[in-house]
């Protein structure tokens, strides 16, 4: 067929501009600067002077970085684990519903995961309030001694690992019900009629069936809590900030509280590659996986 | 399978069931207790015993917190925003995901890798760079400044894409044979095929931005121009320790997203999933 592709040029233009333009402007030149930057000194409004790889050899030394990135790895190992398994157990227990009641269900786990961040930490900050917390009055109950969560060095973290799983399983769980609903039922039939027991199902059919799924969910929350800040600097408000240091807030805190743009950049440089090399990795696995099946 | 199994099938299954149903319960049970707790009179709220209704449901926290913050200004604020950038995301991504998938330009390939790369990259990672921007164009504290950064979702263009790229080409072919114009081909043939998807992403993308946390905290420093989100932790002075009012302001908050889920359950059920890559 005839193609006016002067015309098809000029249209496909004007369609693709607006998005390019936002996208160069809010995207493409922040990350080129971000990365210029991180081989500066520059405040973080302001021009600064080239130093090369001074900022990246001074995280080699600081003690506060090595704290950010253990915390970040520590807590992406509380959250992505347990996360990922306790979706699975609630899908498999929700798909077994039907209809109306199953509708109800799965709102009450999803629900969590449509509020904003701030509800959260307003909700759990109340749960698990020392004085007050109906948490507290249980563990009284079972003469446990109260714990000031929040404050305390040893469960800050644990806490808020508890709280990101129960905010974002929603969405896991919501993946894993697709990819269950996706298993043919005869499948199960024919396991039925071969007598098999509950337990051989589930390892023979639906884990292995599944799979796909649950390494797109065990890497989408991976990703995702690499970039952990907003619940840790939200229940380190009045606390101490410098003991759950992760990555995020560590970029946020030399470049928004400390005012150094360079040194910032390089560690949120860290975080990009970070992420990058997680995510091609994904990829890769992904696609093995697929070959592997075939 | 004999009687005995399809006994014990169904004795487990049983048990299962009233588990699951028991443990949503427990799940939800943080957000019923907050709302609970914000409709108690302050001496009610601190009792040392577990109250599961209050004694004299009451409204006067909600009265209080929109009387004694600017919450109605972060009200506004937040609705501007979040429509600004879903209207703006939606309509950019729609015309986009249409060239990439019916169109053929020099750069078509290329454009589309870089938008499938981006979906790899930590926008957090870029706020230093967020911030010079805004701050450059003068944007800080204003609608426009919170919205820039957040007009950025690849995975909104790779839906329409692969959207647009199930429709047969012959539309398209039949259309320009009749000398439809190319926006008439857009407007009156591929988006209302699409309608359902359109509504789907703009409901979750309101969603999104309504609860985005970091940006708007970073690119506001003025109390008035918070989003609701912001806005509710970054004045716990004028609440001091009154633990039902800050509840009450929470409520607020998450109010016009829980029931945008729960309305529209279904599509955004769909656009999450469609938006994790995995068809609905």
């Amino acid at each position: 067929m005839l193609r006016n592709s002067r015309t098809e040029r000029l249209v496909a233009l004007v369609l693709v501009g607006p998005f390019l333009a936002i996208y160069l402007l809010a995207f493409v030149y922040p990350t080129v600067q971000m990365f210029r930057i991180s081989f500066t000194d520059a405040p973080l409004i302001g021009a600064g002077q080239w130093v090369g790889l001074e900022n990246y050899l001074r995280l080699d030394n600081d003690p506060m970085f090595r704290r950010a990135l253990w915390n970040t790895a520590y807590f992406v190992l509380m959250t992505v684990i347990p996360g990922t398994l306790i979706a699975l157990l609630i899908a498999l227990g929700v798909s077994r519903l039907k209809g109306r009641f199953q509708a109800i269900v799965l709102a009450l786990f999803f629900l969590p995961y449509i509020l904003p961040v701030s509800v959260v930490y307003l909700i759990w900050d109340w749960t698990l309030n020392f004085q007050f917390g109906i948490a507290m009055h249980v563990l009284d109950w079972l003469a446990i001694p109260r714990v000031p969560v929040f404050k305390s060095r040893v469960w800050f973290l644990p806490a808020v690992a508890g709280v990101t799983i129960w905010w974002t399983a929603g969405f896991s769980i919501l993946l894993f019900l697709a990819g269950l609903r996706s298993i043919p039922a005869e499948i199960y039939e024919a396991a039925a009629l071969d007598n098999s027991t509950r337990w051989t199902t589930f390892r023979r059919i639906t884990w292995p069936l599944l799979w796909p799924i649950t390494s797109l969910v065990f890497t989408i929350q991976l990703i995702l809590q690499l970039k952990i800040f907003d619940q840790v600097y939200l229940f380190s408000i009045g606390g101490r900030p410098n003991d759950n240091m992760v990555l995020v807030y560590y970029v946020f805190q030399k470049a928004f509280q400390q005012n150094q743009g360079g040194r910032a950049a390089a560690v949120a440089v860290t975080l990009f590659v970070l992420v990058v090399v997680v995510s091609v990795l994904q990829f890769q696995l992904l696609r093995f996986a697929e070959r592997r099946r075939r | 399978m004999n009687v005995m199994a399809a006994q014990r099938w169904n004795f487990w299954g049983g048990t299962i069931t009233a588990l699951t149903v028991v443990w949503a319960i427990l799940w939800a049970f943080p957000l019923y207790w907050g709302v609970i707790s914000s409709l108690k009179p302050d001496d009610e709220v601190v009792r040392p015993y577990i109250e599961l209704w209050p004694e004299t449901p009451t409204l006067e926290n909600y009265i209080d917190a929109l009387t004694t913050t600017q919450i109605g200004l972060w009200y506004i604020n937040s609705v501007a925003v979040a429509v600004g950038v879903t209207v703006i995301t939606i309509f950019t991504s729609m015309l986009c995901g249409y060239a990439i998938s019916q169109l053929r330009f020099p750069g078509r390939i290329a454009l589309w890798w870089l938008i499938l790369a981006s979906f790899m990259v930590p926008i957090s990672a870029l706020i230093i760079n967020h911030f010079v921007l805004v701050a450059n164009l003068g944007l800080i504290n204003s609608w426009a400044g919170i919205m820039l950064p957040q007009l950025i979702h690849p995975v909104i263009i790779i839906v329409y894409k692969q959207f647009f790229d199930q429709v047969p080409k012959d539309f398209r072919e039949a259309a320009v044979m009749d000398n439809a114009s190319e926006f008439g081909i857009l407007f009156k043939i591929y988006m209302p095929m699409n309608w359902g998807v359109t509504t789907a992403l703009s409901i979750v993308c309101f969603i999104w931005t309504w609860n985005a946390f970091l940006w708007p905290f970073l690119s506001v420093t003025r109390t008035e121009m918070m989003t609701i989100t912001v806005g509710i932790t970054q004045v716990n002075d004028a609440f001091g320790v009154y633990y039902a009012r800050q509840l009450s302001a929470a409520v607020l908050a998450g109010l016009p997203v829980a029931l945008a889920y729960l309305f529209f359950q279904r599509r955004v059920t769909e656009a999450i999933t469609l938006s994790a890559g995995i068809k609905g």
